[in-house]
């Protein structure tokens, strides 16, 4: 079983940091950066697949060069390889450039499963994955608590998480699934996988290679465009309550009613 | 002049979802704004539609009902963007409106790599000024951008609680449409659906949330969490440390790796405010926490701290609430 996990760089929330640089786009050198939190779930899910299956998990990620210092912490977790598809020209480029440009990667490689994170914490959107299974005409299985593939029959099972529970899909491998938090938690790497990362190969892929022009994708043609910036309205100063529980829940009462909320 | 299309999800029931009507009532009031010839219009694609168009109606001026019979039997988001291509068309300037959350994003990725189509993600308001723009939160809530298209058009998706669902001037027109021919993306069987006992109403959509962290301590402990909520009429949150934990369903988990949130109240118990956690609450209109720390980071952008015991503070709060309720 070969499970293709795609994972992104992305500045580190935990020291908010983040910020725009003077071309608009994100400053990648403020802040440090770290696998997206949800991309690890991801790969976590495929590790036990193929620790139960056989087979090998590849990482797919499409950053700036410097992104190989990221990826060797997903590879330190078990991944056997990588894959960085980087090229300047796809600084600032949008989700329709993302999607045709992991779509295009994705074409090259040999997979029973794409895994991707439910989202990234620095874009948000949640919406990569489902294009890139609609370009490749892949079956999308999204907002997964649980994944059984079995390679005799060549099918996959998901649970689907709903508002009232879960749907069981199924469908023919290959096939992408988008990944949740309650597949499980992801493993700190072990001493011997960092050491054992350091010479795992990762391919970098340009747009050249992919086939893909700047004239088809990137920054040049990016669909949207920022236009301007705000900080949002400081929120008012912290009022402090001390003193007994029934203190406490009165001045607590007494503050809701008074802002209209009960 | 442009179309503004929303594609409507539906619950369980067949019923429209609440996230369609904010996002019907935002394409309504843009194409007012953008005036000519502006079409608000909506498209609902489900095995029988009928109900769901019906209440979509009530919003915008003309719907699209789509009845597909693979509904029935099959993942929505592939069929809804599929339809919807169809209805749409390859109009460069149509924008297409849907909701933030896990179904509408499904629709609006696939949409997007169908159409070539732009998309901006999360949006927390948008406008009409000659053009659309679009804000977003981003950052973890440090920043809000404005953005918009390079082309005519594109996908907005639309965060719950941004938009107040307003009934249009008179109900609009629904035309019935059956599908027709077969998907390009593969369709995914569903096989089953299974009801879970404690699945709650969308944590994304709540007016009011009463939440509980590492410091509530067991699952029993949730059920003063859950007595408050009741009480409030709101909805229960959780941090990642205790669905982690067990305690609370995934579906309630607020936070950087969980659902953002911005409802009215939001009643934190036992959260330290850690920044994973604050990412996913801290637009809340407004903000009240209960914690034994006064030093913890919520105590920095809470309106309302009251230092104690969440337990103590909890319980006596029910009482005051129920004395006040009479």
């Amino acid at each position: 079983m070969h499970i293709v996990v795609l994972t992104k760089p992305v500045p580190d929330p935990a020291a908010a940091a983040e910020r725009l640089g003077p071309d608009g786009r994100l400053d990648r050198a403020a802040s440090p950066s770290v696998v997206n939190g949800n991309d690890e779930y991801a790969l976590e899910a495929a590790l036990k697949l193929t620790e139960a299956h056989g087979g090998e998990v590849s990482l797919l990620t499409m950053a700036p060069a410097g992104a190989t210092d990221t990826m060797r912490k997903a590879l330190a977790m078990g991944a056997t390889r990588g894959v960085l598809v980087t090229d300047p020209a796809l600084a600032g480029s949008c989700v329709r450039s993302t999607v045709q440009v992991l779509a295009a990667a994705l074409r090259d490689l040999t997979f029973d499963l794409v895994f991707a994170g439910a989202d990234t914490s620095d874009g948000g959107g949640g919406i990569v994955a489902a294009g890139v299974a609609a370009l490749l005409r892949l079956p999308y299985l999204s907002n997964a608590a649980r994944i059984e593939p079995d390679p005799v029959s060549g099918r996959v099972q998901v649970r689907r998480i709903t508002a009232t529970g879960y749907d069981l899909l199924e469908a023919p491998m290959p096939a992408l699934v988008v990944c949740t938090q309650v597949l499980g938690e992801p493993r700190y790497p072990s001493l011997k996988g960092i050491m054992s990362a350091r010479s795992k190969e990762i391919a970098t892929r340009s747009l050249g290679d992919l086939g893909l022009s700047a004239e088809a994708v990137g920054g040049t043609v990016a669909t949207t465009q920022l236009l301007g910036t705000r900080r949002p309205p400081a929120r008012g100063a912290t009022q402090v309550v001390r003193g007994s529980a029934e203190e406490g829940a009165r001045e607590i009462v007494a503050f809701l009613e008074s802002r209209r909320l009960i | 002049m442009p179309a503004f299309w929303v594609i409507a999800e539906h619950n369980a029931d067949g019923s429209l979802a609440r996230i369609s009507a904010e996002a019907a009532t935002l394409a309504r009031s843009l194409a007012a704004a953008a005036g000519g010839d502006s079409e608000a219009a909506g498209i609902v694609v489900a095995a029988d539609p009928g109900h769901a168009a019906e209440q979509l109606a009530v919003y915008l001026p003309r719907v699209v009902a789509v009845a597909d019979a693979a509904a029935a039997g099959h993942a929505w988001a592939v069929l809804a963007a599929e339809r919807a291509a169809a209805v749409i068309g390859d109009a460069p300037d149509a924008v297409i409106i849907l909701g933030a959350g896990p179904d509408g994003r499904d629709v609006a990725g696939m949409l997007a790599a169908l159409g070539g189509r732009g998309v901006l993600v999360n949006a927390t308001g948008a406008a009409w000024d000659g053009r659309l723009t679009v804000e977003m939160s981003v950052f973890g809530g440090k920043l809000i951008t404005t953005s918009g298209f390079t082309a005519a058009g594109g996908i907005v998706t639309l965060r719950p609680n941004t938009v107040t669902a307003e009934v249009g001037p008179a109900a609009g027109t629904v035309e019935r449409r059956s599908a027709a021919g077969e998907p390009s993306i593969p369709l995914v069987a569903v096989l089953d659906q299974v009801a879970e006992v404690g699945a709650a109403a969308p944590i994304e959509e709540a007016r009011i949330i009463v939440s509980g962290g590492r410091g509530v301590g067991s699952p029993e402990g949730f059920d003063l969490v859950r007595e408050i909520a009741a009480e409030l009429g709101g909805a229960v949150g959780a941090t990642r440390a205790a669905v982690d934990s067990g305690w609370v369903p995934y579906s309630q988990q607020i936070g950087q790796t969980g659902k953002i949130v911005k409802p009215q109240l939001y009643l934190a118990l036992g959260i330290s405010g850690a920044i994973q956690h604050k990412v996913g609450m801290q637009t809340a209109e407004t903000i009240v926490a209960v914690n034994r720390d006064p030093d913890s980071p919520i105590a920095e952008f809470a309106d309302l701290l009251v230092v104690g015991d969440l337990f103590e503070v909890g319980r006596a709060m029910l009482v005051a609430l129920r004395a006040r309720s009479g």
